[in-house]
């Protein structure tokens, strides 16, 4: 008897929590009246939530944007956002409310590339498309041709800034700091030491560190006494400024090296003069004069009160991309929303130049910047392209925003930056 | 050699902030037996009031040792406020329930801190202003030394010797160790052991603020998940020192800094990688609670019938 | 009715119930009748979340041992099983064809069960060997310590994916889940009535009485450990094969700390309680992102921002409120009277 009465408890309570669930789905369909639903999803409260809500800022601005001019095709773009608390095994959850409770039309987000790998899934066999801004591992669009990013691969970035440190800076050593907890980080670890070694350098040694960790001079001091050339710093910004600082301390006046994941305006205000000397490949620079960069950055910081950093300019680039895709294939039927967004050709955004290849990545140029800390700015060094990517003709490209240095043959422009100008 | 030196001051260092984190915690188990989770948290927020102190009455343009001060006072002021009302509402309700329950109000408190401090702060990491100048010194060959480092060194120092002689010289902290030894007991004897285990919560809490913002000053990043990882480990060397026990907590926090240190920098000659250094506290402290079931410096007290 | 024709009858009408969910759970759903992908998920999580507590309620709530670190025993089920079918389970479905796809997946998942479960019990067994040494919060911390460096081994192991995470075969579904779900339930609660179970409660009562009434407390305590580990493997098996990502992000120690407050918001020590607390923290935070927002003149303040800082706030206010939890130590229906406390006032542990 009893245990019948308790498998009819048990029963009992997943019924009920079957009436729960479905008690919350109260969902229109998104393509009615005037507004299209547009699914987002991040992390704004774990250990990513500053990426996830410099990314949701970044689509509010492209949103509000558009709306305000108009919309696209008479319809306002409406955001719904949803919070992953940085876990795969949540944002699977919220991408798929998202696709099956609120009946969006499409997928913006993730950052970190192991959430996107989770809930792309989700998007693939729903067939709704997504657009990840900055998820850099190449398996994210392998999941199927539904999903697609608008930043580098990490295979690229990696490459670029090997390139830039054989090429430009002599380095034949090299040391290599890296986040062990961020796929990101590993991603690029890997690529750059592929081609470091590649153009005849060594990595002599390699260290890591996690997520939050407060104090790096264990890691530094080790490297120290192998004098390495340059040190690869293939983090985020609050990490590696701080590491920056200490490196400095322990006397290392080595050139560091980094990426994307160092543009934010944070970074000067936490790294401070130990800075100096040091080098970022990255998607556009923020003092270009172009004024779809101008723009974003002066409208950013009026909305939301601090500069962008990378991942708001990506996530703004993305919503755009969206938005130009849904106007180019007229609706936002599933099947040519996605063909529309795949052949994404020559957008000028705010991270430069986006065309989507075959596999669904971005292939744009990237730029290596010098980070120039009594201004707060980043002054524009070079421009490196993706392989098979022939740097374009002066008049082919004075339109676009990202290639701009490339005409006016390296930037000499030196007027402040708008990113200094971001109070907290 | 000199790197050797250089990584035990760096190991020491981050020990020192273990070490006053820890003490919070084991006074707070010495006298209620409970795990106050949001402890770690507490450090943050200590962490943000020096912030904002620092930012509102304008220290952090020019950098002076009145700042600091003042700085550092106001936050452990702050701290020990939010420690007190913390105990009031939400533990001592709580306090006579199994130990489970406790726990789970101060699971409960610590995500409530997190959370509360994303959304208001948001979750953009912030960049604590430097109050006193920096620099380093060369001790010799390659070793240097910070000065931030060795603030810390002075003012945990201080601290620890400030609370030694309130727990062992003033009248209240021998109701302290009174209440510890016997809560029930001490109540008898005439000791109001609600003040004291408020005193204890804010005396606790002003240290990890103080720990808050001295390890702001060596890595000016605060984000409201700071105290996370560092409660968790400072737990780790309160227990590792015996929990309850002072003089451990402190030993504690020292241990696992430089062992953290030590085998990121030598770890890779043995096969250890430096990405284990989070799992290595736990790894020192299941081995010495293996050999010796109460901590270094714990008693283990017999059970009676 | 004999006791065995009760139990078939039992386990037909069980296996029928889960297999409409399952069927609703598909495209087409149960006769037009379904529940969405986000819905079914929530009920797979459930389900899950079942298991885990209800294997941690044997071991915190019925045997008095303090383990905070069921999450990693999760982990080392999960990832065991998910390399074991990544690399061999496409061999066994291929020469399993003649049982069809569904027959064949089913055998590699019952195998990754069988693993993961023996895994995660030996695992319990190493850490609840030194248990035996350790009391209350030692023992508490050395269970997070080790849920923790098998988090961090995990990560540092690049066979299973590391930081990127790892993609495993979705072997299971509802109807496996659900039956699982079941086993763990009721193998937990024979085990509560049974010897076994007298024994672990006397340990939880009294540890120096038990013993000295000739209860072997050592081995009692570790076979609680085994056992509760082993289903946390079997929940991280399950988790695996459904989820069909695995990253060591979802196992970090806030996981366990969810597990104890299911127990606890359940009340430790009830079968029903666990599971009733399972419901309420899997759907509770999902329920609060349907807040509304609130317009005041321009500014829109959006409830669902602080649908983490609401549920905390419920976490500490139920715990005031109600110390034992929401049933004590009852059961629901009050069918298990004989395990009710005398001692109502102590909430589940002393």
């Amino acid at each position: 008897m009893t245990r019948v009465v308790l498998a009819a408890s048990l029963f009992f309570s997943v019924l009920l929590s079957l009436a729960c669930v479905q008690k919350g789905g109260n969902a229109t369909t998104a393509d009615t009246g005037n507004t299209i639903r547009v699914g987002v999803y991040g992390d704004t409260t774990g250990a990513t939530s500053s990426f996830g809500v410099s990314t949701k800022n970044g689509i509010d601005l492209a949103f509000s944007e558009i709306n305000a001019a108009g919309g696209i095709n008479g319809k306002k773009l409406e955001m719904v956002f949803e919070d992953d608390q940085g876990t795969p095994e949540k944002a699977k959850t919220v991408i798929s409310k998202l696709i099956n409770q609120d009946k969006v039309v499409a997928v913006l987000g993730e950052v970190a590339s192991s959430n996107s790998l989770a809930a792309a899934p989700v998007a693939q066999e729903a067939k709704i498309p997504m657009i990840t801004p900055s998820s850099t591992n190449p398996k994210v669009t392998e999941v199927g041709d539904y999903i697609s990013r608008v930043c580098f691969i990490d295979p690229f970035q990696g490459s670029v800034m090997a390139k830039f440190a054989v090429n430009t800076l002599k380095a034949k050593t090299a040391a290599v700091l890296g986040d062990n907890s961020s796929d990101y980080s590993k991603g690029l670890t890997q690529f750059f030491e592929q081609e470091f070694t590649k153009l005849g350098g060594t990595v002599i040694t390699k260290q890591t560190y996690a997520q939050k960790d407060q104090d790096f001079k264990a890691q530094l001091t080790q490297m120290r006494d192998q004098k390495p050339d340059v040190i690869y710093i293939p983090g985020y910004y609050g990490e590696v400024a701080i590491i920056a600082r200490q490196a400095r301390e322990l006397g290392m006046n080595q050139p560091l090296l980094g990426g994307d994941g160092w543009d934010s305006p944070e970074l000067w205000k936490l790294g401070g003069d130990a800075l100096k000397n040091a080098y970022i490949s990255n998607h556009y620079s923020a003092d270009n004069p172009a004024p779809e960069i101008q723009n974003f950055v002066k409208n950013y910081t009026a909305k939301f009160g601090v500069g962008p950093d990378s991942l708001a300019a990506l996530a703004y680039d993305a919503a755009k991309v969206l938005a130009d895709a849904i106007k180019r294939a007229g609706g936002t039927d599933s099947v040519k929303l996605k063909d529309a967004i795949n052949s994404t050709k020559g957008f000028a955004g705010v991270t430069g130049t986006i065309t989507l290849d075959a596999s669904r990545n971005a292939v744009k140029p990237a730029v290596a910047l010098e980070l120039t800390p009594a201004q707060s700015k980043f002054t524009f060094k070079e421009t490196i392209y993706p392989e098979g990517m022939t740097p374009p003709t002066a008049t082919a490209n004075t339109n676009t925003a990202g290639d701009s240095n490339t005409t006016a043959g390296g930037n000499t422009n030196t007027t402040s930056n708008v990113n200094s100008n971001a109070t907290r | 050699m000199d790197t050797f030196v250089q990584q035990l001051i760096n190991g020491l260092t981050i020990g020192s902030i273990y070490a006053l984190i820890a003490l919070g915690y084991t006074m707070v188990y010495g006298i209620l037996r409970l795990i106050n989770f949001a402890h770690g948290d507490i450090y943050m927020v200590g962490a943000y009031a020096g912030f904002m102190l620092a930012v509102a009455l304008g220290f952090s343009g020019e950098p002076s040792a009145f700042g600091f001060v003042v700085t550092l006072v106001g936050a452990m002021a702050i701290a020990a406020a939010l420690g007190m009302a913390i105990e009031r509402f939400a533990y001592r309700p709580v306090r006579k329930f199994s130990k489970m329950t406790t726990l789970i109000t101060a699971i409960g408190m610590s995500l409530l801190i997190e959370y509360l401090f994303i959304f208001i702060f948001s979750p953009t990491p912030r960049s604590f202003p430097q109050l006193l100048p920096v620099g380093s010194i060369t001790l010799f060959g390659n070793a240097t030394i910070s000065t931030s480092q060795i603030l810390i060194f002075v003012v945990s120092l201080l601290l620890m010797g400030l609370l030694q002689w309130i727990i062992f010289k003033t009248k209240v902290g021998k109701a302290m160790r009174a209440v510890s030894f016997n809560l029930n007991s001490a109540k008898l004897m005439g000791i109001n052991t609600d003040f004291v285990i408020a005193f204890t919560f804010a005396l606790g809490s002003a240290l990890a603020a103080a720990g808050g913002v001295l390890t702001a000053q060596y890595n000016p990043k605060i984000d409201p998940l700071m105290g996370i990882m560092t409660g968790l480990k400072a737990f780790v060397a309160a227990v590792l020192g015996g929990i309850g026990n002072i003089p451990g907590a402190v030993l504690g926090g020292l241990l696992i800094g430089a062992a953290e240190t030590l085998v990121v920098g030598y770890g890779g000659y043995v096969g250890i990688p430096s990405t284990y250094r989070d799992a290595v506290a736990f790894a020192i402290l299941i081995v010495v609670l293996l050999v010796r079931p109460a901590g270094l410096l714990g008693s283990n007290i017999q059970e009676k019938v | 009715m004999t006791s065995w024709v009760k139990s078939i009858i039992f386990a037909a009408v069980a296996i029928a119930v889960l297999y409409v969910l399952n069927a609703m759970m598909s495209a087409s759903g149960f006769f037009g009748v379904g529940v969405n992908d986000y819905q079914g998920r929530l009920l797979v999580f459930i389900a899950l979340n079942i298991i885990l507590a209800t294997s941690l309620n044997l071991i915190n709530g019925f045997t008095g041992q303090f383990s905070i670190g069921h999450a990693g025993f999760m982990a080392v089920g999960a990832y065991a099983s998910a390399y074991f079918s990544n690399t061999y389970g496409e061999r066994i479905v291929e020469s399993l064809s003649f049982l069809g796809e569904t027959g064949s997946t089913s055998v590699v998942l019952l195998i990754a069960v069988a693993i993961g479960a023996f895994v995660a019990a030996l695992m319990g067994l190493i850490v609840g060997i030194p248990s035996l040494r350790l009391k209350g919060d030692y023992l508490a911390i050395v269970t997070l310590g080790f849920a923790e460096i098998i988090r961090i081994v995990i990560l540092n192991i690049d066979a299973v994916g590391g930081a990127t995470g790892y993609q495993v075969p979705g072997y299971a579904n509802f109807l496996w889940i659900g039956i699982f779900t079941i086993i763990t339930v009721l193998v937990i609660h024979n085990i509560v009535k049974s010897d076994t179970g007298r024994a672990l409660i006397s340990i939880r009562e009294d540890e120096l009485a038990a013993e000295a009434m000739g209860v072997n407390t050592t081995r009692y305590k570790v076979t609680s450990f085994v056992i509760g580990s082993a289903f946390a493997g079997i929940a991280g098996v399950l988790f695996a094969h459904y989820n069909k990502f695995l990253h060591t992000n979802d196992f970090q120690f806030i996981r366990s700390f969810e597990i104890i407050i299911m127990i606890v918001i359940g009340g430790m020590g009830s079968m029903t309680g666990a599971i009733l607390g399972a419901i309420i923290v899997t759907l509770l935070p999902e329920v609060l992102r349907q807040l509304p927002d609130i317009q005041v003149g321009a500014a829109v303040f959006k409830f669902s921002d602080l649908r983490l800082v609401i549920f905390a706030l419920i976490l500490i206010l139920t715990m005031i409120v109600r110390p034992q939890g929401i049933l004590g130590t009852m059961e629901i229906g009050g069918f298990f009277k004989r395990f009710r406390r005398a001692d109502k006032n102590t909430g589940g542990l002393k």
